[in-house]
């Protein structure tokens, strides 16, 4: 009952001094921020933080303290967007503890109302860093998959010529990736030549010449043949100094060459207009 | 035991699998493809696979079994409209049907047969 009436008194001291410590818990926040938000957009905020903080203390609104928390975990993911580290986050909120002090200070009755105060805003504090911190794993399990989505488009070259151009370094998930993406794109469109340009794969180790082989054979079992182009000096060398053998799978040095591979197999003959 | 089908179109025997395969049945396709082949002479065999979802190794061992068998009656052996799903088992299985060839529709599987033959 004691800790219930110290919050209604100190949620009473707050709502009385409504301006002040608003102001001031702006003006704090504002000079932390170093001009990444402007002042009104700091006030509007902080001002509907602050009434949800006075309406949880009171402890007559049995909402508040839910509120509170959702309100405060849609700030911390809005900071975390806008690229604020999760202490400068945490110190936006302890700033309003440093707000209500210096108004405080003076009065030593108040002693128990502010450290009651204190340990709530401490509580708001460590929820803005768990906050932040899930936002940030939200934000990078979403470029990760965008990544890999970007990361593996199969091109039609000619009719029954189909190529992957692979950029980037290759890892078990995304070989899985191309390898569907590649066979179910021979089946959907007949085609009966695929080629794999990997001018953009900074590396090859054996994993991912295993993976390439695997793709090869696969394509091989489904009726089409697969040509792998744009080997990199450093790579081939890699390759040999590994020991990796492609066996009887046609390399060539670019996708040009591949590609005019592909046309003499298909019958084809380009010649001048 | 479900008994396939075997249809045979010009120089061609044509046998196209619609159920999920049982290690029996692939047995007695095997004998019944050895016994047709050796009573029509025909030259090539097109075994069409668009249905089946689900290979396992003995399944995998035995359609090159098949493709050996049917080379010493001088035909050629096709497998057509194999799924990606399929492809990828054979391959992390390690088997890359030696003996057979592959092709993935009917028609292209056709033109491997009338372009050799």
């Amino acid at each position: 009952m004691e800790i219930d009436s110290t919050n209604e008194r100190m949620s009473a001291y707050l709502r009385d001094n409504h301006d002040k410590v608003v102001g001031r818990w702006t003006d704090l926040v504002v000079v932390s921020a170093r001009g990444r938000i402007t002042r009104d957009e700091a006030r509007r905020e902080l001002e509907d933080l602050f009434a949800l903080v006075v309406r949880a203390l009171s402890g007559t609104d049995e909402h508040a303290a839910g509120e509170l928390r959702a309100a405060l975990g849609e700030l911390s993911r809005a900071r975390a967007r806008d690229g604020f580290t999760p202490s400068e986050t945490a110190l936006g909120v302890f700033s309003l503890k440093e707000a209500v002090y210096e108004l405080v200070a003076d009065s030593a009755e108040l002693v128990p109302e502010f450290l009651a105060f204190s340990r709530l805003i401490d509580d708001l504090g460590l929820r803005t860093f768990e906050e932040y911190s899930e936002a940030r794993e939200q934000i990078i399990s979403d470029q990760a998959a965008t990544m890999l989505e970007l990361s593996t488009p199969v091109v039609r070259l000619w009719e029954d010529i189909i190529a992957v151009p692979l950029v980037g370094t290759l890892d078990s998930a995304r070989t899985q990736l191309v390898m569907e993406k590649l066979l179910e794109t021979l089946v959907a469109t007949g085609a009966d030549h695929a080629v794999i340009d990997i001018t953009g794969v900074p590396t090859v180790d054996t994993e991912v010449a295993q993976h390439l082989l695997k793709t090869v054979a696969a394509a091989r079992l489904l009726g089409a043949e697969c040509t792998i182009s744009g080997i990199r000096p450093q790579v081939a060398q890699t390759i040999v100094s590994l020991g990796i053998e492609f066996g009887d799978i046609a390399t060539k040095a670019n996708l040009a060459d591949a590609l005019a591979l592909a046309l003499r197999q298909a019958g084809l003959k380009v010649v001048q207009a | 035991m479900e008994q396939l089908p075997i249809l045979k179109i010009g120089q061609t025997l044509f046998v196209s699998i619609q159920i999920d395969l049982q290690d029996e049945t692939v047995l007695q396709l095997q004998e019944d493809l050895a016994n047709e082949l050796a009573a029509t002479g025909a030259h090539g065999v097109i075994i069409d696979i668009t249905a089946v979802e689900i290979v396992d190794s003995f399944i995998g061992r035995m359609l090159s079994t098949i493709g050996s068998i049917s080379r010493l009656f001088d035909a050629e052996t096709v497998i057509v409209g194999m799924r990606p799903a399929v492809a990828i088992t054979l391959t992390e299985l390690g088997l890359s049907l030696s003996g057979v060839r592959t092709a993935l529709n009917a028609e292209k599987g056709l033109a491997i047969l009338n372009g050799k033959t």
